[in-house]
């Protein structure tokens, strides 16, 4: 293993204290307990937005902290969910008097820490209300597993509910379109390589030269099955297609569109998947305004990428569109209102 | 009988069985998981020995000794083993009152208040491949040696046994809950992680209550 670091443990302290060095302007960063705010935190009057999960996954959470986003981030430990007493230190930074809403991707360790942070903060009389963040198609969403899990759809979460809150929302209302987008957008990824937890010293999984891991979750776990390597338009078809028949989708609907890097792909074959997932989308004469492409959502340096597709209507192609000022939404997005 | 010294040892006991286990456990975990099981049990135990060797452990109840270390896991574990492992202990300490000197069933009746703590928590029942298949059977022999009238010692290796036991009867099994349910089928021919080290702590438990004092 090579990595950029000083000490395996301190990883996340290491590079938090970073983050607090390099913005210092525009991120509040707590050490301990760790989370980052808004700088203007608590915003008065505002229902706050709290999501977290392991670190490993970034810009995610952190770099979705900002007006028209996130109030706060909570990050873990690489790869594990943040604890109950970040997320509640987090909860009283930025609680300023409306509510707060957590989003939560749907793993085990996160949605039981997020419910411990939730009792404790209800048991204070703070409002505190949770959207399960479940996109990912490559798990069967049953009786028999612990639910679909929550990937790179998480960001479409956070961008649209940030915007209702930003714009006055009640806690009901932002709910309710977190639930929304939950309900409309679905996610599946792919690995070329593994990647390695720090602290572990060693890759999660290991995959031979002409293969590839299809349906890969954000932390290295298997997916569907292990392929042969095919090329990047045969794998659009493989990953675009179960999301489209999963979210139902029929001619004509508009779409917004992720290409997520998983950390150590570059962007010269995430357009090239982009180009492939554009094609794909107007053959089945599906309308998609933009295409957001780059690292998203993370699986530190693993090669590879996952592709994300949210059903648009009015209100949430307003909400999406709306400013956001974070160190990792693309400002174009905004900028492209009037275009679309 | 079983003091504040008893517990502080099964502690130190546990935290050293996770630490010598690590790299055992987090592969476990990278095969049906994500890897960091040893990884995040090792700093926790670690943080739990650190809040208490700061104190007179001696000094405490050991209901104050046990929540301190479920509120000490809680906070620097993480995942799910956090909340959980958290959850025992501070259920655990919650049966045990403000008494000094435990007998044999106010322990087998904490460990069962444990137990059912991280069942609430974790909603998982026998046979889904948790942590919960070794509790469950180590809980369940305590039980019974303890109502047979056998002494405590014997009673927590009978315990530790059936933990390890449990563990080792997981491997076949399909995960139906936490990560590695995502797995499926591909869940079956390993152990479960949680139920490893599971195993480790009531082994640590069966060791730090044999002691003479």
């Amino acid at each position: 293993m090579k990595k950029l670091i000083n000490d395996p443990g301190a990883v996340v302290r290491d590079a938090l204290g970073g983050l607090a060095i390099a913005h210092p302007s525009f991120l509040h960063v707590s050490q301990e307990p760790a989370f980052v705010t808004r700088c203007d935190s608590p915003v008065a009057g505002k229902v706050a937005l709290v999501s977290g999960g392991g670190s490993g996954h970034e810009p995610l959470h952190v770099g979705f902290v900002g007006s028209g986003m996130l109030d706060a981030a909570c990050p873990g430990e690489v790869f594990t969910s943040p604890t109950p007493d970040q997320i509640l230190a987090a909860t009283h930074a930025v609680h300023g008097g409306a509510g707060v809403l957590y989003i939560v991707k749907n793993y085990t360790g996160d949605v039981l820490n997020f419910e411990m942070a939730q009792e404790m903060a209800s048991a204070e009389g703070i409002e505190v209300e949770s959207v399960l963040v479940n996109d990912d198609v490559a798990v069967k969403d049953s009786t028999y597993t612990a639910g679909r899990r929550g990937v790179a759809g998480t960001v479409f979460v956070e961008k649209i509910a940030g915007a209702r809150a930003e714009a006055g929302g009640s806690l009901a209302v932002v709910k309710a379109v977190a639930e929304k987008v939950v309900a409309n957008v679905r996610s599946m990824g792919m690995a070329l390589t593994s990647c390695s937890v720090p602290a572990a010293g060693q890759p999660t999984f290991s995959l031979g030269d002409g293969e590839m891991e299809v349906g890969i979750g954000i932390h290295g776990e298997p997916g569907r099955e292990r392929v042969p390597l095919r090329s990047a338009t045969e794998i659009v078809d493989i990953l675009a297609e179960p999301v489209i028949a999963d979210l139902g989708l029929w001619p004509g609907e508009e779409v917004a569109a992720l290409v997520n890097g998983m950390g150590g792909t570059p962007l010269l074959e995430l357009y090239v998947v982009a180009g492939a997932l554009g094609r794909l989308l107007a053959e089945r004469n599906l309308k998609a305004p933009f295409i957001l492409v780059g690292n998203f959502v993370t699986s530190l340096e693993m090669a590879g990428c996952s592709i994300s597709i949210l059903r648009l209507d009015e209100e949430l192609k307003e909400l999406l569109l709306a400013p956001a000022t974070t160190l990792a939404w693309p400002s174009w997005v905004s900028a492209s209102r009037e275009a679309t | 009988m079983i003091t504040s010294s008893s517990i502080a040892s099964w502690l130190r006991k546990a935290a050293a069985e996770v630490a010598s286990h690590r790299d055992e456990l987090t592969a476990l975990d990278a095969a049906i998981g994500d890897a960091d099981h040893g990884i995040n049990l090792q700093r926790g135990f670690a943080a739990v020995l650190g809040r208490m060797e700061a104190g007179n452990p001696a000094e405490k109840t050991p209901a104050a000794l046990s929540k301190e270390a479920g509120m000490v896991l809680v906070a620097s574990v993480g995942g799910a083993s956090g909340p959980l492992y958290g959850t025992f202990f501070l259920r655990f300490g919650g049966a045990l009152g403000d008494q000094r000197e435990l007998d044999a069933a106010t322990l087998a009746a904490a460990f069962r208040a444990g137990l059912e703590g991280i069942r609430q928590r974790g909603k998982a029942e026998l046979g889904e491949k948790t942590m919960i298949d070794a509790w469950q059977p180590a809980v369940e022999a305590l039980e019974s040696a303890v109502a047979a009238g056998k002494p405590l010692e014997v009673a927590m290796w009978a315990a530790a046994a059936a933990a390890q036991a449990g563990a080792e009867a997981t491997t076949p099994m399909v995960a139906r809950k936490g990560r590695a349910s995502y797995m499926g089928e591909r869940s079956r021919g390993h152990q479960d992680p949680g139920a490893t080290s599971t195993a480790l702590l009531v082994k640590a438990a069966a060791e730090a209550f044999s002691e003479r004092e």
